[in-house]
């Protein structure tokens, strides 16, 4: 079973570029399964069961969607092989910047827009910068000049990246998207695999639970800015 | 050169000759500073707690500065250059062959012309994707008579195609000249700041009105962004290959446009309902039901019929300046 991991902020156009390449991997008779994750709602599982894909769906409520990813992604992945699927993708929305559900050996996707203003490439941490396909959609909404641009800040962060731009509406770009998918990572267990980016090591008593405000009811792994 | 050799260079002399490797650290978050240690002996020293808070590994960084820098040094590479580009046909969407073999050279403009839904967006992408059979069409694209190398498709150095396509939106917050420059570094050229001049003044020779280069992009008009556009891709742009999907034609020298990027050597390839522009290219494909139905070459008297159109064409122009200066249309020809 080939497996890639998509992930991207919120609105990018993951669900939109997953159902594009769907279609185009059904045309070629794939029995696909789709994972999503989302913190605390989300309707894309009913996009993707429109279009007869297997789908699981899984909210991680108040934990970090990253840390639940990896925590249940093992168990997906029986799933999709029980179920005999060709293809397992994951989507996750990267909701916070600094982790990653990328694993090593595992393709990974990362799908970003042209909206989403220049200087956001920079901001985005492992999830772009680890990612071995880089998926700009949106491109139908601004010049060619601006694409170009826009794709080379993502280059700079991820310069070893196959960049691509794609349609997430018209599905332009989609077909060539897929080429790329059957050359996926094939697996059997994620055993013994390794995320390819540590998480972060937040730990404090925020964490757990805690709302007040103030010196005395911060512990754990506390930081403070400089004054 | 290579990647090795660059590590030990001193960071003085590296980023006296390559300065936007400094951009790319610090696109990271990381300053690179000008002096006597080697690239090798600055990443050597890189605290590994600021790079955890920066969400970087030592291993992925040590990745993305090898690949940053073979592509910066591929760009030195002079890539083969492209004397012929052919088309062989593939099957329209009813499966009836195309049966033929079209071969586009440097200089040449041709024209794609038929009905919305027709494929012609899809053979540009073919031509783009460099088609090796493995697209709905089945059509297949050699340069120079033979299967290219793969680098071709996903490269961002070696890009084949440069493609103009209909929408000149923007909505980054920069001015014509911030954004050209923007654009310019992107492309790693060595004498950004000459580009830029030229480009801004290139767009301004195309374009119907003059505009500044303090210009926020947002606020260009079409035409003007359009003129930016074929300036921008005509000066900056190293690939061979041109595609412009229905461009609009108002606001701008469309001629002068054409003459730019026929004298930059290109082949260009321009899907197309305008008369004139048709009449400018040297064949016409016209596409049905997905395949690519007749190839017509523009005749001698058609070319006559140019400088008519031209005629038309201004007439229409010197009306629409005088609908701008206020002037009224009770009298059409002056
Ligand atoms: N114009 C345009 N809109 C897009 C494109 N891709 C996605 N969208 C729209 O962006 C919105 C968010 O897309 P969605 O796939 O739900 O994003 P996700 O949250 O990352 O899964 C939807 O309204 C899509 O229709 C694109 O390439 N062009
Ligand atoms: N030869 C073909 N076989 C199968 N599908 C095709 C073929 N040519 C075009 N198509 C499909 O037809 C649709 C319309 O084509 P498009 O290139 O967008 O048309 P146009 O640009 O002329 O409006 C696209 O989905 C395209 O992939
Ligand atoms: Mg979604
Ligand atoms: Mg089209
Ligand atoms: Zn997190
Ligand atoms: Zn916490």
């Amino acid at each position: 079973m080939r497996f890639l991991t998509v992930s991207g902020p919120p609105s990018s156009g993951k669900t939109s570029v997953i159902l594009r390449v769907i279609e185009a991997l059904q045309a070629r008779q794939k029995k696909i399964g789709v994972v999503k994750y989302d913190c605390l709602m989300t309707d894309d599982d009913l996009l993707y069961a429109k279009k007869g894909v297997l789908v699981k769906k899984g909210l991680s409520g108040s934990q970090c969607p990253d840390h639940f990813f990896v925590s249940n992604i093992e168990a997906c992945v029986g799933w999709g092989r029980e179920n005999d699927c060709d293809f397992l993708i994951s989507e996750s929305a990267g909701l916070c910047n600094r982790c990653s559900p990328h694993i090593k050996d595992i393709t990974a996707v990362c799908v970003i827009d042209n909206l989403s203003g220049i200087n956001t490439p920079r901001k985005i941490g492992p999830m772009l910068k680890s990612a071995d396909i880089v998926v700009i959609t949106k491109g139908d909404i601004v010049s060619q000049a601006e694409r170009e641009v826009f794709a080379s800040r993502v280059k700079q962060v991820n310069p070893g990246a196959v960049i691509m731009n794609i349609n997430g509406i018209t599905g332009q770009g989609a077909f060539e998207l897929t080429t790329l998918f059957e050359d996926a990572s094939d697996i059997e267990t994620l055993k013994g695999m390794k995320l390819r980016f540590s998480m972060p090591s937040a730990l404090c008593s925020y964490c757990l639970g805690e709302t007040r405000i103030g010196d005395e009811y911060q512990t754990g792994n506390v930081r403070k800015m400089e004054a | 050169m290579n990647y090795h050799d660059l590590l030990k260079i001193p960071l003085a002399q590296l980023l006296a000759e390559y300065p936007y490797l400094e951009d790319f650290f610090s696109s990271f978050g990381l300053q690179l500073q000008a002096g006597d240690q080697t690239l090798q002996q600055y990443f050597d020293a890189l605290d590994p707690d600021k790079l955890l808070d920066l969400g970087l590994s030592r291993e992925q960084l040590g990745k993305s500065l090898h690949d940053f820098l073979a592509g910066m040094l591929s760009l030195e590479d002079s890539t083969e250059k492209v004397e012929s580009l052919t088309i062989i046909g593939g099957y329209d969407k009813s499966g009836t062959a195309e049966a033929l073999e079209i071969t586009l050279r440097p200089g040449q403009i041709i024209c794609i012309v038929g009905p919305t839904g027709s494929g012609k967006s899809r053979l540009l992408a073919d031509i783009e994707w460099v088609a090796q059979g493995d697209t709905p069409t089945r059509r297949r694209i050699l340069i120079n008579g033979a299967v290219p190398d793969g680098k071709w498709r996903f490269s961002t150095e070696h890009k084949l195609v440069a493609q103009l396509s209909q929408n000149m939106n923007f909505v980054m917050d920069l001015t014509a000249e911030e954004f050209v420059r923007m654009h310019a570094e992107s492309r790693l050229v060595t004498d950004p700041e000459e580009k830029v001049t030229q480009i801004l003044k290139q767009a301004n020779q195309l374009a119907g009105e003059q505009f500044r280069s303090d210009t926020p992009v947002t606020s260009l008009s079409g035409g003007q962004s359009r003129a930016l556009m074929i300036a921008d891709m005509a000066i900056l742009s190293r690939s061979p290959i041109v595609l412009i999907d229905e461009i609009e034609n108002a606001g701008i020298d469309r001629k002068k446009a054409l003459e730019l990027l026929v004298r930059e050597e290109k082949i260009i390839l321009m899907a197309t309902h305008d008369p004139i522009l048709a009449l400018m290219g040297d064949q016409r494909l016209v596409i049905k039901n997905g395949g690519i139905a007749r190839i017509i070459h523009s005749s001698d008297t058609e070319r006559k019929n140019l400088a008519k159109l031209e005629e038309l064409d201004n007439t229409l122009l010197a009306l629409r300046n005088r609908i701008r200066s206020g002037d009224t249309l009770e009298v059409i020809i002056q």
